[in-house]
């Protein structure tokens, strides 16, 4: 992992200190809330519905357990004893005051967090595969790259005031885990002819207006990284719109130029800095590179056998080791998935006490690292077999071992109206309602293969339309309504999933899923996962099912009101 | 009027913006005598004009106006002034950046509008070399904190061309 050097520190105690002269400002009254507005935000801060919210970065993911124990030291001292994992790589507190920010910042400092740039429209953190280095099927590991971006947008002067958010996602292995085709740009790692580089996709993104990104560069050598995407942020900084919030990502100037013009638009930008002293140097990536070397796995020769014998004689074990390990490129080894989808806890929700669990079983079986994925849940990807069982039991103890990951019960799901002052519903009650439904777990491991993504607001910090099931709440007439969609899917094929007809209230939601599953497992070839029923069915059986012979959204809303 | 820092020190500003009243368009507003900052607009309309009648010429930028409609012209310039309409509105960075890097300005740059303490580290890394800070801001406090705020950058940029990587030990 990554360690910082002596200038990274100081800049990160230099932004706590810039920090606590802003938040001081702002108490003198010296800067409006107008203008502390933004500079807070630059620094992850909220003001929630209830409190304000701070969200932390974490750079694509990784984590070591001193900075998970910081976090949980954070979550009691600060905050009510817990913290949220997001979609976007961050850890988001949600009860501290404004005037700690400044010290809990510099108690991250200590363990080299931050917040910088994690909220506001600006250059954000850089997020990845939580695989990376460690899948079997990558071809290039990402992490030199995207910490080489972090560091290139870290107070980056031209670009700290853009029209909008901005986000990266870089993937390196064959099928993409990390949402590329949905961020401001994917970057897509491949080698061509023996050079490595990316395939440059850009003015992807969900939200109010969802759009599948667009390629500008089918193959960028990776030592033009930086200069092509100051190209492409000098572009969307001078031409993307400020007029309107809702147009002003870089998706809409690419919609609106086309794909080719605004292709051409960086080309000519890029001619002025490609080879320019922003080109990376070999020495650069190998610096960075050498912290992203293997730990020092053991040599492990066969299968070892109480590992065996433990798979066999326990089927919980063996159902978790189904779903929550994942193949390693090490023989002998797995990556760990630890489930933060506990039924009836919020999504990505984790107690200072659970985070101190993980940084215990990451010591003592994972090289002290960790990772947050964008599915929020924490992996562990250096486990010996032999080690497992130990780790399950420990896990299970804690609440950390529900082997639902990939299932329908392992939902992505934002904090919704509960917390986020953006939502128009709650989002969690709808999940645990689900999970409720869904409490069987023979039944669960039967449907398979499922992504249920709730969204509170077409926002999508719940990735809905994405989600092989998407729900996305609605406000309508100041009620809460869901609306679904299927179909959508993350990876090389990602496409936005279809509405499936008028929303539903929140009582209605497990029936609903209830009865799309029920579609599916009645129309289900062998070995069929759902979205491969769903492309060859489509979407009306669904539709039939789920609307037969009934009142639905605004109806059913009149028709209780006039009972 | 702005308080005019240069040279990290608050100066007395000697130049003047000509600012039309309404009414007024680029082709009919009197030009006046002085050390004078045109508008983009108006040096576009009645360039000859003030070349003829001022030795010492100055340019506001607003955000929307292109770096390259006025590159061929920043010989004339003694000061260009960038526009903030509002701090979040970053186009202004890029022009910068544009007239330093791409175009060779040398003169002075000063951003100018919605300037605050917390924009300055960032503006002076762009290229701007002077600020009229926003009325009612301590400037005191924004010369001796604003410039400072960090003791370097990672990127290359105007002030500091060869990106932190390449100046490593």
């Amino acid at each position: 992992m990554y360690k910082y050097d002596a200038i990274d520190r100081q800049l990160i105690n230099e932004r706590v200190e810039q920090f606590r002269d802003q938040v001081s400002r702002w108490q003198s009254g010296e800067l409006t809330g107008d203008e502390f507005r933004p500079l807070r935000l630059q620094n992850g801060l909220y003001v929630q519905r209830h409190a304000p919210m701070l969200r932390i970065a974490v750079p694509y993911g990784m984590m070591n357990t001193a900075q998970l124990r910081k976090l949980a030291f954070v979550a009691r001292t600060y905050d009510r004893g817990y913290g949220h994992f997001s979609t976007r790589h961050n850890c988001q507190f949600n009860w501290p005051k404004i005037e700690d920010c400044p010290d809990i910042l510099g108690h991250l400092a200590e363990v080299d967090m931050h917040a910088i740039q994690t909220s506001g429209n600006c250059l954000r953190n850089i997020t990845t595969d939580q695989f990376a280095g460690v899948a079997a099927d990558e071809v290039i590991d990402p992490r030199p790259l995207a910490e080489i971006l972090r560091q290139w947008t870290t107070f980056h002067p031209e670009f700290a005031f853009l029209p909008r958010k901005f986000k990266i996602a870089i993937s390196g292995t064959r099928e993409d885990r990390a949402v590329t085709w949905f961020h401001d740009i994917g970057l897509h790692l491949k080698e061509v002819n023996g050079e490595t580089g990316f395939t440059v996709i850009v003015g992807g993104g969900l939200g109010r207006t969802p759009i599948r990104g667009q390629i500008v560069r089918e193959f960028l050598p990776w030592q033009h990284l930086l200069t092509y995407c100051e190209a492409i942020l000098r572009v969307y900084n001078r031409q993307g719109r400020r007029d309107n919030a809702y147009k002003a990502r870089i998706k809409i100037l690419v919609q609106a130029l086309g794909v080719e013009a605004f292709s051409q638009l960086v080309e000519e930008e890029w001619a002025h800095g490609k080879d320019g002293p922003a080109t990376l140097t070999q020495a650069e990536y190998d610096r960075v590179a050498a912290h992203f070397t293997a730990p020092a796995y053991a040599q492990v020769a066969g299968e070892d056998a109480s590992f065996a014998q433990h798979r066999q004689d326990n089927p919980a074990f063996a159902r978790w080791l189904e779903r929550n390990t994942h193949p390693h490129r090490v023989a002998g080894y797995r990556a760990v998935t630890l489930s933060l989808k506990q039924h009836g806890v919020a999504p990505g929700d984790i107690t200072a006490d659970q985070m101190e669990i993980v940084a215990d079983l990451a010591d003592h079986f994972s090289f002290g690292e960790l990772r947050i994925s964008h599915e929020q849940n924490i992996i562990l990807a250096d486990v010996q077999e032999a080690h497992l069982y130990a780790l399950w039991l420990t896990a299970k103890g804690a609440g950390l071992a529900t082997p639902n990951i990939g299932l329908l019960t392992g939902i992505i799901c934002c904090p919704g109206g509960d917390f986020c002052d953006l939502a128009n519903a709650k989002s969690i009650p709808i999940a645990n309602a689900i999970q409720a439904r869904f409490d069987d777990l023979d039944y669960l491991f039967d449907i398979g293969e499922i992504d249920l993504n709730i969204s509170g607001c077409m926002n999508a910090c719940g990735h809905h339309h994405v989600g092989h099931i998407g729900v996305l709440g609605v406000d309508k007439n100041e009620a809460e309504f869901y609306q679904v969609t299927l179909g959508g899917r993350q990876g090389n094929d990602a496409r936005l999933g279809k509405v499936i007809g008028p929303s539903f209230s929140a009582e209605e939601m497990p029936d609903v899923v209830e009865k799309i599953i029920k579609v599916y497992l009645d129309n289900r070839h062998a070995d069929e996962r759902f979205l491969d029923t769903f492309d060859r069915i489509g979407i009306d059986p669904f539709k039939n099912l789920v609307y037969e012979g009934r009142a639905h959204g605004k109806a059913k809303a009149a028709q209780t009101e006039a009972a | 009027m702005a308080q005019l820092i240069k040279n990290n020190a608050v100066t007395a500003d000697t130049w003047k913006t000509l600012e039309l009243a309404e009414g007024e368009t680029p082709e009919s507003v009197a030009l006046p005598d002085g050390d004078i900052i045109f508008p983009f607009a108006v040096w576009q309309t009645r360039k000859a004009e003030i070349i003829s009648r001022h030795k010492r010429i100055g340019l506001l930028l607003n955000s929307d106006d292109r770096v390259e409609d006025v590159a061929a012209d920043l010989d004339y310039f003694i000061v260009i002034a960038v526009d903030f309409p509002k701090f979040v509105d970053g186009r202004g960075y890029s022009t910068a950046s544009l007239l330093r890097q791409r175009y060779g300005y040398q003169g002075e740059l000063r951003a100018v509008g919605d300037v605050l303490h917390d924009q300055l580290f960032f503006m002076r890394r762009v290229g701007f070399d002077s600020y009229a800070l926003k009325d009612g801001k301590d400037v005191v406090h924004a010369l001796q904190a604003g410039f400072s705020s960090f003791s370097d950058g990672y990127q290359a940029s105007t002030s500091q061309p060869q990106p932190y990587f390449r100046r490593r030990a």
